[in-house]
Formats: structure tokens, C-alpha cells, sequence
């Protein structure tokens, strides 16, 4: 960072000029300037939603872009996420109490026999930056987990995660333990991780393979959409 | 990519970065190894034990693991290349995160590959390996991935510029396992090195070359019967 940046004050920036810094500070993984900025909007009087889609999600989109261009990689996105982290927790509870939209619910979690979770944190910030609420299982889940948290509440999205080629055949247990209990086409199946497909996916009998958090938010949303269009044709 | 030695050592963050060329006029009815580059060693050291002088090696580099998304493409690319000169090819990759696109791969090139989800997984012995229910908290080093530690780990995940990340990585393991090929007191000393630099608790587990002996082997004895 150059000396002359270095001397920006937040507080000093119009609205406008803050988003667009703070789209910087996220490329820049700077959490406690993204905590800083989030915190000023908020006394400027912005609402919480506007917060989290005009400065924060429009920010890690563009993250995602780079990422997925090959400009960025893991650790400037995981900076970038952790940054977007410190100023979700600052929103999470005041966009419950001011009414945000909310686009659906989703369950997600890493298979059995997997501990990788860096992907599937990134797309369940994402995902709750996008107006989803999620419910996050965590690493290691036998298909017990998936279908309790399912039953739980009304879900829309089970989303599964494996980083390892021993790991993600179990996708396939649990959808088919789905079918089996009747319930699979109750649900929009999401799965992702390094070593799966588009193939791989349409095997198993997912209905969608993202690649990464923003085409999970992409596919999430389109699913959405087409639902809530069909329930009102 | 580097020229091949013969029988001298491969410099290590040259098989990372760049590989090893094959011999430039390779004889009549020889088998051409193709092999990831963090196995060169360990194929050179099994050649020259058993005297396999009819296989000659060459590596891509061992870094297109960091993108296993390449490492199908890559070996696509090698087989058109060494195809001509060669009577047989044998790729030295296990499935290396491919999700089972580089098997597909070998399967409609004609080629044969080793078998297993990648090489932790043979070095131990692919049903031992599999037999580890209780090791998913594990991170695994072979001998070429405890001299290449920074090249690998450290630098990649961008542990030497933010440390900060280190529990992101690695907050869900419990220990390295330090799969050994051969015995190395130095390696040894510097994969607990690894491990303390990880945050985790060490294990030293002596493996040798493991199924990729074996496998070896076998190709070896049906070129004999062929």
C-alpha cells in the first residue's frame, strides 16, 4: 500500500467514495478497515442490507471475478474473506432485526471422511451475503446430519463439499438415501470441491456443480427465481 | 525442463518447476515413464536397483499439483509427444485430485496409469491406506514434499506472507504424517520441523516405495513375457 493511501480517512470519505474504497480494502483482505467502514455507514444511517450488497458482496464479487480469472488466489481470497467475515458479524444480527430480504434457506456441509472447509466457508459467507440463511454443518458428515437438518426447518438447497477423490463419492450415498426416503426432489442439490465436475455431478444425481462460491450464489439465486416463478404462474 | 542425468541426483526445485526431459534418441521397443516430478527420485532409485534399462523416465513438473485441473491436459500433451518414440507408455500419476478425469484420460489415450487416489496413498500401500479410517485429520509428507515444503505448502497458501491463514489451512488437522521412502535421519529432523511449523503433532512412518514398486515390477516382468 502506497504512503498516500496510507492516509485516507474513512470517516472523511463521501458514500460514494467509501463503497468504492472499501471495494479496495476487501481486494486488500483489511479487516479492520472493512469493520471500520461498515461501522460509519451504519451511523451514516444506511441500512444494513445496503451495507452488505453495495459495499461488501459488490467488493467480493469482484474478489471472485479475479479469482476465477487467475488474478487472485487462495490466500489473497481468504484474506478477502476474512476481511468480508469481520464485517458480517457486525451486520448478521441487525439484518435480522430490520427485515432483510431473504431468498431461502440451505444446509450445507463437508462429506464424511472429509475436514476441508476453506471452500465451503467461502460459499456460505457468500451465500448468507447473497440474503440466504444457512445452516452450516461443519466438516465430517455422515448422511444422518444432512437429512436432521433438513427435516429441521423448511430448506430449499442441500449443499455438499469434498476436497478429497476418496471423499466425494459419499455425495452419491446421500442423495441416494434421499431418494430412497422420498424427499430428494423436495430439495435443489448443490455440490462442490477441487477434485469434482460437471460429470461427476450429473452422476451422482445433483442438480448443479459449482466451481466456486460466486457460481453457488449464481446457481442458488437462479434456482430461487425459478421456484418462487413457478409458485406463482 | 531439465535434461536426464545419468544416475545423478535430480535437483528437486527443478522437478518442481520445470520437470525432466526424456533421453533425446531413445532406442527401438522401449517403455517411456511418465511420471509426475516429485517421483523422480524414487523411479531413478528403483531403476537402477532392478536394473530396468529397457524404461526411460521423463517428469512434468511436480507443481501442476498445485492446479490439478492442468495435470490431465498436461499428460494428454506428453503422450502425443513421446507417443511416436516410444513402443509403450506407462504414467506414473494417480488420480492427483483429477476426480477421475486423468483415468478416463489414460483409458481412451491406451495408456496405462497407477492406480489409487495419489501418492500418499500408494507409497503406504493403496489398501493400507484405504484401511485408515481414523487418519482423516492427517496431513501427509513423502520425502520429496519434506524437501520441498516451502515450494509446496509454505509459499503456495501464502503461510510466509500472512501466518495469519495458517489456522484457516490447518485448524482441522491433528497431526503430519511423514511418509518416509527412505531412511533419512535429516529428512526425518526436518519433516518434525514441518510439523511444528504447522502447528501439529508429528508422526514418522516408514513406507519404502510401496505400490509403486509393485507396480513397477509388474510392468517390468510383462515386458520380460511380451
Amino acid at each position: 500500500m502506497s504512503d498516500e493511501e496510507q492516509d485516507i480517512v474513512l470517516a472523511e470519505l463521501s458514500d460514494e467514495e467509501l463503497t468504492l474504497q472499501m471495494h479496495d480494502d476487501l481486494y486488500d483482505g483489511l479487516k479492520e478497515e472493512i469493520e471500520e467502514g461498515v461501522n460509519i455507514l451504519l451511523g451514516r444511517g444506511w441500512q444494513p442490507y445496503d451495507v452488505l450488497t453495495k459495499a461488501l458482496v459488490e467488493g467480493m464479487r469482484v474478489v471472485g471475478i479475479d479469482f476465477r480469472d487467475g488474478i487472485l488466489f487462495v490466500p489473497e481470497v481468504l484474506l478477502a474473506a476474512n476481511a468480508m467475515k469481520g464485517g458480517m458479524a457486525i451486520l448478521k444480527p441487525l439484518l435480522a432485526a430490520t427485515g432483510a430480504p431473504r431468498m431461502g434457506r440451505m444446509v450445507i456441509g463437508t462429506v464424511k471422511g472429509d475436514i476441508h472447509d476453506i471452500g465451503k466457508n467461502l460459499v456460505t459467507m457468500m451465500m448468507e451475503g447473497a440474503g440466504f440463511e444457512v445452516h452450516d454443518l461443519g466438516i465430517n458428515n455422515p448422511v444422518e446430519n444432512y437429512l436432521e437438518a433438513l427435516a429441521e426447518q423448511e430448506t430449499d438447497i442441500l449443499g455438499m463439499s469434498a476436497l478429497l477423490t476418496t471423499t466425494m463419492p459419499y455425495m452419491k450415498v446421500v442423495i441416494d438415501t434421499m431418494i430412497e426416503q422420498g424427499i430428494r426432489d423436495e430439495y435443489v442439490v448443490m455440490v462442490g470441491g477441487a477434485p469434482l465436475n460437471e460429470e461427476f455431478a450429473k452422476a451422482i444425481g445433483a442438480d448443479a456443480y459449482c466451481r466456486d462460491a460466486a457460481v453457488a450464489v449464481e446457481t442458488a439465486t437462479d434456482f430461487m427465481t425459478r421456484k418462487h416463478n413457478q409458485m406463482s404462474a | 525442463m531439465a535434461n536426464q542425468p545419468s544416475g545423478v541426483p535430480v535437483d528437486d526445485t527443478t522437478l518442481t518447476e520445470q520437470g525432466l526431459n526424456a533421453p533425446a534418441a531413445p532406442a527401438a521397443g522401449r517403455v517411456l515413464l511418465l511420471a509426475c516430478g516429485a517421483l523422480a527420485r524414487e523411479v531413478l532409485a528403483l531403476k537402477a536397483a532392478n536394473g530396468w534399462d529397457h524404461m526411460d523416465l521423463t517428469c512434468l513438473p511436480a507443481n501442476l499439483h498445485l492446479y490439478p485441473e492442468k495435470i490431465t491436459n498436461a499428460v494428454e500433451a506428453a503422450v502425443h509427444k513421446h507417443r511416436a518414440s516410444y513402443d509403450d507408455i506407462y504414467v506414473l500419476y494417480a488420480d492427483c485430485g483429477t476426480g477421475g478425469l486423468l483415468k478416463a484420460k489414460c483409458a481412451e489415450l491406451g495408456v496405462e496409469m497407477l492406480q489409487g487416489p495419489h501418492c500418499y496413498s500408494f507409497f503406504e500401500g493403496n489398501a493400507n491406506f484405504a484401511a485408515h479410517d481414523d487418519e482423516i485429520t492427517a496431513f501427509y509428507l513423502t520425502d520429496f514434499l519434506v524437501r520441498q515444503f516451502d515450494a509446496f505448502v509454505w509459499k503456495p497458501m501464502g503461510l510466509d506472507r500472512h501466518p495469519e491463514l495458517l489456522s484457516m489451512y490447518f485448524g482441522n488437522y491433528t497431526k503430519l504424517v511423514y511418509q518416509a521412502q527412505i531412511e533419512d535421519p535429516t529428512l526425518k529432523i526436518q519433516a518434525e520441523a514441518c510439523a511444528e511449523r504447522l502447528g501439529l503433532a508429528f508422526e514418522y512412518r516408514f513406507t519404502g516405495y510401496g505400490d509403486l514398486k509393485d507396480a513397477l515390477a509388474s510392468k517390468a516382468a510383462s515386458d520380460r513375457a511380451g
